[in-house]
């Protein structure tokens, strides 16, 4: 039950406060497959109201957890026992651009892709471009430190945000960063980014914004094996170029996506490689001809150019909407998110294939092929007896042998509470401590968030998984 | 086996008070404490992969060396002068001239392995070059002085080395923010007030044209910063540039002859900094006598 003496305190501060069960359900989980349990729901719009929110939290002993579009994979967002849940989907105004410093002011809720289409005016853009920038949220985008295919060139969010503006678990607000590229003391907003909601509540991001490119060049290079197109991956990050983006697809992916959005994709290919080349148009034009040289060395079978922006389009929406092409096939899927070296990339694929077999399950490979970030993403139909059991076994499997050869258990979705029981995977008892310690640094009281990323015994008595995903 | 990081964990200790010594060409090293210094040497290096491994008491230029015979460089934001260690330019955590197109050398350490000042060695972050997996704590590191843990051994993300570049002179600037949008993506772009330098780095035909719409003198880089030695801060389009400093346009920058005002911290900041610390070196006996974060 929720503390009534809480609720009524978070009426007195915030207009929007829900706390019918029947709403509530929706918010007890994210895009992920871990269900928890939100206690109230708050929607605040203003930093004043969330600081108010905080400190009402605060006094009553109870955690919250912010939440933006709810897209997140990992569970992040998931409220734990009755934890207060601060959806800040009303907090959605881009507050300010300084073109000449390059440079935005939003708010949490801001829609990653809003921020682009507010910008492209202007000849610049916000480079990260999660798979789900259309729903996504800056402020989850900068709790996750969110990746995408163009992340490639030009690196992660964290190396596009130069500030926030923080809540603190005790309701102080901060300010970690700023539009000044340098600040006396630790890179607090390094830290910051990639806390997963458990360091404070940011209020107002600043992010940079980038230079839209004079030329862009999308190229579909396609194999007849996945060898050949991970051989072509590192060859051409060893020829001394970093394209823009460099994806994969594996064929029961092209498969499904082809059904699904008729872009010409080469269907019987093994894997088809989309390669795309960004900057000055001299640049653009010889790295084009360096990675079809490539391309063909390695034995693509054909390589095709896209001719305008939109038959680009039409390449890019076939990558970026895999997962609705996956409902054709089967009705749920579990996604994911392990990096391993690049020159490890085919036989750690060939691990997963085999992994997902001998549970009798299938699996679509569409990933990140430039910076090892695998996406097998298993399909399933949850009616069946025992699949679910099968599906987590091979998950388990996969960031097993992605670890095992020097991967990472993520390398943009977050860990959250899905992965968080793998970190002893990396991470021994004393560097788990460390990164505790950095935790208890901002959030003393251990309200913001609590029971995610690092493995807790207590807590989360009542999770529970469903089956779905959303993004890739 | 005890490996070189082991072994570094173990001189470090749990006991007295210890200076974590690189070159030394950055801060000198005080007398009255013990000097401990880390493990050396590339590791491994995957020209492919784009990462490196190395201790952390690796000179820059050997760094330097074994990148370049493979047409790659590490941003440790020491353009113009690779003297010192790997650990020193991240503890020191400062950015060169060249970070409006190259961005913050933060974002080239992947993994830290670091001791604390309990002598436990300390993982952070991954070997990958894309990894949120738990809380990115290498942000911390860098820049921190050695305050918050010794770097043992790191491992680097590398970028490709630009195939052409060419540093450009151009006077009578007045407005250098106009300017900076008739580029596409400058390396580098310093101002003095009138003079402006440019650093473009990419293919010669784009090189070739762009410079062609300008008049500019090439020249072989950029004037010494040894005059400036103070660094102030401004939101990149509010810079203000006095005589005799240079400004990094686009960035905001500004190497000064004079000492910045001092900035007010409000606690709540000031109460995190001492938190972490408290978390990784309570006794406060790793590189001890340097004050506190929020007053370099």
């Amino acid at each position: 039950m929720t503390d009534s003496a809480l609720v009524d305190s978070l009426r007195r501060v915030v207009g929007d406060v829900r706390v019918e069960r029947n709403e509530l359900h929706l918010f007890d989980h994210d895009a992920s497959n871990l269900i928890g349990r939100a206690g109230v729901v708050c929607y605040p719009t203003s930093t004043e109201q969330v600081q108010d929110i905080v400190r009402e939290c605060a006094r009553h002993g109870t955690p919250f957890v912010a939440r933006g579009s709810g897209t997140g994979l990992a569970g992040g967002a998931t409220p734990i026992d009755g934890a207060v849940v601060v959806c800040l989907s009303k907090m959605n105004r881009i507050l300010s651009v300084d073109v000449a410093s390059r440079l935005a002011w939003v708010e949490p809720g801001v829609l990653t892709l809003d921020v682009t289409r507010h910008t492209e005016r202007f000849g610049l853009h916000f480079a990260p471009d999660p798979s789900s920038q259309q729903s996504c949220s800056i402020g989850g985008n900068v709790a996750n430190n969110s990746g995408g295919p163009h992340c490639l060139a030009e690196g992660v969010t964290s190396a596009h945000v130069l500030g926030c503006d923080v809540v603190l678990s005790d309701g102080t607000l901060v300010r970690f960063g700023g539009e000044e590229p340098e600040h006396p003391g630790f890179d607090l907003r390094g830290a910051f980014v990639g806390s997963e909601g458990m360091f404070g509540i940011a209020t107002a991001i600043c992010i940079r914004l980038t230079p839209n490119p004079p030329d862009v060049r999308t190229m579909l290079l396609d194999f007849s094996s996945v060898r050949d197109g991970t051989d072509t991956v590192s060859a051409i990050i060893a020829a001394g170029m970093v394209p823009a983006a460099l994806e994969m697809m594996d064929r029961l992916c092209l498969e499904a996506v082809e059904a699904y959005v008729h872009a010409g994709l080469p269907t019987d290919a093994a894997a088809a490689l989309l390669v795309e080349l960004a900057g000055p148009s001299a640049a653009v034009a010889a790295d084009a001809e360096r990675v079809r040289e490539i391309g063909e060395q390695h034995g693509a079978r054909s390589v095709r150019v896209a001719r305008d922006e939109a038959e680009r389009a039409l390449l890019w929406k076939g990558r970026k909407n895999a997962f609705g092409a996956i409902a054709r096939i089967k009705p749920n899927y579990y996604l994911h998110d392990t990096v391993v070296p690049r020159r490890h990339l085919s036989e750690v694929l060939e691990h997963v294939y085999r992994i997902v077999a001998s549970h009798g399950l299938q699996v679509l490979n569409v990933f990140h092929a430039g910076d090892g970030n695998l996406h097998p993403l298993l399909i399933f139909d949850r009616r069946e007896p025992g699949v679910v059991e099968r599906v987590h076994a091979a998950g388990a499997e996969i960031v097993e042998v992605s670890v095992r050869y020097g991967g990472v258990l993520s390398g943009e979705h977050g860990i959250g509470l899905e992965k968080r029981d793998y970190m002893p995977l990396m991470f021994s008892a004393v560097d788990l401590e460390a990164q505790a310690a950095v935790r208890n640094a901002f959030d003393p009281h251990g309200l913001a968030n609590p029971h995610k990323v690092l493995p807790s015994p207590a807590g989360c008595g009542d999770v529970h998984t469903h089956v779905e995903g959303m993004w890739v | 086996m005890t490996t070189a990081l082991e072994r570094f964990a173990d001189e470090i200790g749990r006991d007295d008070r210890v200076w974590i010594a690189g070159h030394g060409s950055r801060t000198s090293v005080p007398s009255d404490v013990r000097i401990v210094r880390a493990p050396a040497g590339v590791i491994d290096f995957q020209p492919d992969e784009m990462t490196l491994r190395c201790g952390a008491g690796t000179p820059i230029a050997e760094v330097d060396a074994v990148l370049a015979a493979h047409g790659q460089y590490v941003n440790l934001g020491q353009a113009g002068s690779s003297s010192g260690t790997v650990g020193g330019a991240l503890a020191h955590g400062h950015d060169d001239h060249l970070r409006l197109g190259r961005g913050s050398m933060r974002d080239s350490l992947l993994e830290a392995r670091f001791v604390d000042g309990e002598g436990r060695v300390i993982v952070a972050g991954g070997p990958t070059v894309k990894n949120v997996s738990g809380f990115d704590l290498c942000r911390l590191l860098v820049g921190s002085r050695g305050t918050l843990g010794a770097l043992g051994e790191v491992v680097l993300r590398t970028r490709p080395l630009p195939r052409h570049h060419e540093w450009w002179r151009m006077t009578d600037v007045v407005d250098p923010n106009a300017m900076l949008d008739r580029l596409h993506r400058p390396t580098s772009f310093l101002w003095d007030g009138g003079t402006a330098w440019i650093l473009i780095e990419g293919h010669r035909d784009d090189i070739e044209r762009s410079r062609g719409r300008f008049t500019v003198e090439v020249v072989q880089g950029p004037p010494s910063f040894a005059a400036l030695p103070h660094r102030h801060s401004f939101p990149p389009s509010r810079m203000v540039v006095t005589t005799p400093d240079i400004g990094e346009v686009g960035v905001g920058l500004v190497h000064s002859s004079r000492p910045g005002p001092r900035a007010d911290v409000p606690d709540a900041i000031r109460a995190i900094h001492d938190r972490l610390i408290d978390g990784f070196d309570p006794r406060r006996r790793l590189n001890p006598g340097l004050g506190h974060p929020l007053d370099w």
